[in-house]
């Protein structure tokens, strides 16, 4: 049994320490809010928060977990309050929503770093894939975010 | 009389010895010469013999260092490589201020202090920390793109690039991201990612060999 800590929460898992992060937070504690995407840390739709920054949890063993504060989509606010959903209603950015909860992490966990990123920032560090191509509104949204635009 | 006395002195008395002494002085000086300067001659062939055998230690040493799982990391570009035909690491990823990648993006965000099967991210730990990656560039300084094996070789002795003095090798040779060239895992589909063409143990071995040789590096 691995003792976790997601969205503020104590959780026990009982899992093979190899196994992904993702796969226990879907499978056994029913967070399906990450998604999975291609399996190989490189899409972003399964970014969670790991002691507050992003992490591909597709590609991040669950022994490493361990007593680390885990925070996925459904822990980002109680209340959709978050700067980022809000500015993700705002400006709608959303058009399948399947990579859209990963994307709010990894810009989360942007903000967190740089509060005005600039274009090149966003760039650098929102490597997240959209199959419905809503890069344009993700950056808007990301200055609205900011407070920059 | 006194003109044979001379000659009988001469011959038979005391100038004798004097020059045959002096004989003997001369070539004695002569020999220490000869064996001092043969000394010295061996002992400059020897130390050239130990610079040339450090030399040649460090042409092996540096086929690790130009291994792409080496280079890949010590780019003279602001993105890492990868793969074995060394092309620009994929989604964009940058090197970042901190060589560990942007801001929101550093390297731990997918390489982890292990290599993982289901994904195909390798990793490797951090040195005395165990369970927290150390996946991270080298910096621009230390950029070994297009270095000869010479000017690899000075580069790092250089402190001024991030050279080390001979001493410092072991331990950075130790660390796990060093290491992990040695262990490299497989790549998401399953292809093994190729190790450099020595074993680490004889790289170690190449390294005190060429410190104790005085760190030479090859003149071209």
């Amino acid at each position: 049994m691995i003792k976790l800590n997601v969205n503020g929460r104590a959780a026990m898992v009982d899992a093979d320490p190899d196994t992904p992060l993702l796969w226990v937070l879907r499978e056994q504690l029913g967070l399906t809010g990450t998604k999975y995407g291609c399996g190989i840390a490189a899409c972003g739709a399964c970014t969670v928060h790991v002691d507050g920054s992003a992490v591909r949890s597709c590609s991040f063993p669950l022994s490493e977990a361990k007593e680390r504060k885990i925070t996925t989509i459904e822990g980002l606010s109680h209340d959709r309050s978050h700067p980022v959903q809000k500015a993700w209603i705002e400006e709608q950015v959303p058009q399948c929503g399947y990579c859209q909860s990963g994307m709010i992490m990894a810009v989360a966990a942007l903000l967190a770093e740089k509060r005005r990123p600039t274009d090149a920032d966003i760039d650098a560090a929102i490597t997240n894939i959209c199959r419905c191509g809503t890069y344009q509104r993700i950056r808007k949204a990301i200055h609205v975010a900011a407070g920059s635009r | 009389m006194l003109r044979q006395d001379l000659v009988n002195v001469v011959s038979r008395g005391k100038s004798v010895p004097v020059i045959g002494q002096l004989r003997v002085g001369i070539a004695t000086v002569v020999g220490i010469v000869i064996a001092t300067g043969a000394v010295v001659f061996i002992q400059n062939a020897a130390a050239q013999n130990r610079l040339e055998e450090g030399r040649e230690k460090f042409r092996q040493m540096a086929t690790v260092f130009q291994h792409p799982r080496c280079m890949n990391c010590h780019p003279r570009t602001d993105f890492p490589r990868q793969g074995d035909d060394r092309h620009r690491h994929a989604m964009n990823v940058t090197r970042g201020p901190a060589d560990r990648g942007a801001p929101g993006l550093h390297c731990s965000t997918c390489h982890q202090s292990s290599n993982q099967t289901a994904s195909g991210v390798p990793g490797a730990p951090a040195s005395g920390a165990p369970g927290a990656p150390d996946w991270h560039l080298a910096p621009l300084r230390m950029a070994w793109d297009d270095l000869s094996v010479a000017e690899l070789c000075r580069a790092l002795l250089d402190p001024a690039r991030g050279g080390m003095k001979p001493h410092q090798f072991i331990p950075h040779f130790q660390t796990g991201l060093v290491r992990w060239a040695w262990s490299p895992g497989a790549g998401p589909h399953g292809e093994m990612r190729d190790a450099p063409p020595i074993p680490y143990e004889r790289f170690m071995a190449l390294t005190r060999e060429w410190i104790d040789r005085g760190a030479p590096c090859p003149n071209s």
